[in-house]
């Protein structure tokens, strides 16, 4: 395996888990929705995955018990905030808190054991391609998913009527009560895609990036996900670069650091986060895009007829 | 109220003490800084806890407080399991030593155990394992086994521990290659399955053929699987995760300590000591070793029984820093104190100590 290629697949894998849970975080975002609960969805995503792949022996059922698992989350959020319009932030919070401890305890009984890998696509003359083989076909399923979905997310979003009815709920929820759109229904079904892209994206961790479960081995990557949806200024296509840079600077520290480049690895470990906080002082300067792509009503509780 | 609910759930499900009441017993507390389910430190000390269950039955009764954070956290933890009555407690993280201190002040018919600190008081005890014997062996069959003479190390953090490991697994490597080397990466984390294993295959792609790792998860070692290399388990025995490339692993191994220290109390001989126990304490072992020829095998073994018998010391002189600065004397062993804050790599590692 060339040098270059791997590093490429390297970057692939520790992208995908991040684009998998940002783009589902979008959608909810778009639709006026702040759910911090990702990580939590992630983590319960993780365990439930593995668990189903431990039971049934098959990666893809656990798959979707993943993506399961990240909906059933996801819906408990829905009804609170959405049907009983609780605080989204602290809401979200308390979703990330109860998903990880629900998935340590649900958990314990596969501490360390060993998973069932998502297999890669094998396409007979095509995966045995010298570098664009690996790179192109080789990959498992849940990576090519995550691209498709950005597309999807990015066509639906602002090519469709569907996706014109989820931004205008998003920017302004009033308009579109009155105009006789149904703001919950549109914003539950948003939630319900973030729960389940979450969900999946946890499914990714334990049952492709590292089979095996572990607590806490999302480390951090739901509230990742979270700073991406705001460096991407909520666009489908930013949000898969933002991914993949994120992905590749976190691979590429390792590099540097075994190839002996003399750069504190404390910065590099920083440097994603950095560059989020500059992305943010870029487009909070252009007034205009931020108007345009920041869902006016994001976070704000709507109560029809009061 | 829900969503009070809800994170009332999360809260007791995170942080609850769990164990039953019963009459006199000897109620024995343990605080871990990690999840039990992370298959590494808290892991292990929650393995020696049930091995004082198994040893001492219906003598004792056990209880853990689990996902403690190091900080007055812990303060409250600790004095939560002295006022539930426990007459024994070991805090098993080094940031727990102020808070423990500070409680055993106030409990002083309690005892204490603190693990890898280094203050002690009349109820308070602490205690360490010698990991680098261990390390020093697996850089005895790293040497022999590497292809290219290169190893990859996954650090996590800069401190002497870490420091020290990768110290004596180059002095390990060097008995065997004099030429051998190493490239160390830093993960900056304990604990971060994903991390540790990009780390693995980035050191895999500069071109180490054996691993060795000093944080928690198996997650490099199934990298190193996967990619037809070889490595060493940290902490629990990981041969699970890697059946074929798994050739030993450092295991922490409490239980003897744990179960002779809370018999002490049992008897009414309980001191305030420091111990810091190896392989000869049975306090560091070495998972079998495996995916290796009969020779390497034999003269891993070798090793560690020279080591146990204290016929062979990791940090015996000369010793040279990286500068070629001598730190260590020709036939002199360094001592504890500066052991514990070891700051310097020894010569023939290329790479910069982060500051």
């Amino acid at each position: 395996m060339g040098g270059y290629e791997s590093i490429i697949l390297t970057v692939i894998t520790a992208a995908t888990p991040l684009l998998l849970a940002a783009i589902g975080e979008l959608v909810v975002e778009r639709s006026g929705v702040l759910n911090l609960g990702v990580e939590g969805m992630m983590i319960v995503g993780a365990v439930l995955g593995f668990a189903g792949a431990q039971a049934t022996g098959s990666a893809y059922i656990g798959a979707l018990c993943a993506l399961g698992a990240g909906m059933g989350l996801a819906l408990l959020f829905g009804f609170l905030t959405l049907h009983l319009v609780a605080n989204q932030v602290a809401t979200g919070l308390a979703l990330t808190l109860l998903g990880l401890g629900l998935a340590g305890m649900i958990g314990e009984a596969f501490v360390g054991q060993p998973g069932i890998r998502l297999e890669r696509l094998h396409i007979p003359g095509l995966s045995t391609l010298p570098f664009i083989g690996p790179v192109l076909f080789g990959q498992d399923l849940l990576v090519y998913l995550s691209l498709a979905l950005v597309a999807g997310v990015s066509f639906v979003l602002f090519r469709t009527r569907a996706g014109l009815i989820i931004r205008a709920v998003g920017d302004n929820h009033g308009s579109a009560h009155a105009l006789g759109v149904s703001v919950i229904r549109v914003r539950y079904f948003a939630v319900l895609f973030g729960g389940a892209c979450a969900g999946l994206a946890g499914g990714y961790l334990s049952l492709a990036y590292t089979p095996q479960w572990v607590e806490g081995m999302t480390a951090g990557r739901g509230w990742i996900a979270l700073a991406l949806v705001v460096f991407s200024t909520w666009r489908p296509l930013r949000l898969l670069a933002g991914a993949y840079l994120f992905g590749a600077v976190g691979i590429l520290q390792f590099h540097a650091q075994a190839g002996g480049v003399a750069i504190p690895s404390q910065f590099l470990t920083a440097l994603p986060y950095l560059a989020t906080i500059v992305v943010l002082v870029i487009i909070s300067r252009n007034r205009v895009l931020t108007r345009i792509n920041t869902p006016a009503c994001l976070g704000q509780p709507f109560v029809p007829d009061r | 109220m829900r969503k009070l609910l809800s994170m009332a759930a999360a809260a007791v499900l995170s942080f609850g003490v769990v164990g039953a009441e019963a009459a006199d017993k000897l109620k024995v507390g343990f605080i871990y800084v990690g999840p039990i389910g992370d298959y590494g430190w808290s892991y292990q000390h929650n393995q020696g806890r049930l091995a004082i269950e198994a040893a001492l039955g219906d003598k004792v009764e056990t209880v853990y407080i689990e996902n403690v954070s190091e900080g007055p956290d812990a303060e409250r933890a600790i004095e939560r399991l002295a006022r539930d009555g426990a007459g024994l407690i070991y805090s098993t993280s080094f940031g727990f030593m102020n808070p423990t201190l500070k409680v055993a002040k106030k409990f002083p018919n309690v005892k204490f155990e603190h693990a890898t600190g280094y203050k002690r008081a009349a109820n308070v005890s602490t205690y360490s394992a010698r990991f680098y014997e261990g390390r020093y062996v697996i850089g005895q069959i790293a040497a022999r086994m590497s292809k290219t003479g290169t190893a990859g190390y996954i650090g996590s953090f800069p401190i002497p521990e870490v420091i020290r490991g990768i110290n004596a697994f180059m002095l390990g490597a060097q008995s065997v290659d004099p030429d051998f080397k190493v490239k160390i990466v830093w993960a900056n984390s304990w604990y971060d399955p994903g991390k540790e294993a990009d780390a693995a295959k980035a050191l895999l792609d500069q071109g180490v053929d054996v691993l060795a790792q000093h944080t928690d998860s198996p997650a490099p070692l199934q990298v190193a699987e996967e990619r037809g290399a070889i490595g060493f388990g940290q902490a629990s025995d990981m041969i699970k995760f890697a059946p074929k490339g798994q050739l030993t692993a450092i295991v922490d191994d409490w239980s003897v300590y744990y179960v002779n220290r809370t018999k002490a109390v049992l008897d009414g001989t309980w001191e305030s000591t420091d111990t810091w126990g190896g392989l000869d304490a049975e306090m560091v072992l070495m998972a079998p070793f495996t995916n290796m020829p009969e020779d390497v095998a034999n003269a891993a073994k070798e090793t560690v029984e020279k080591i146990r018998s204290g016929k062979l010391h990791p940090f015996t002189g000369p010793i040279y820093k990286q500068n070629g600065e001598l730190a260590v004397a020709d036939g002199i062993l360094l001592d504890d104190q500066a052991m514990l804050g070891m700051n310097w790599y020894v010569k023939g590692i290329d790479d910069q100590l982060p500051q």
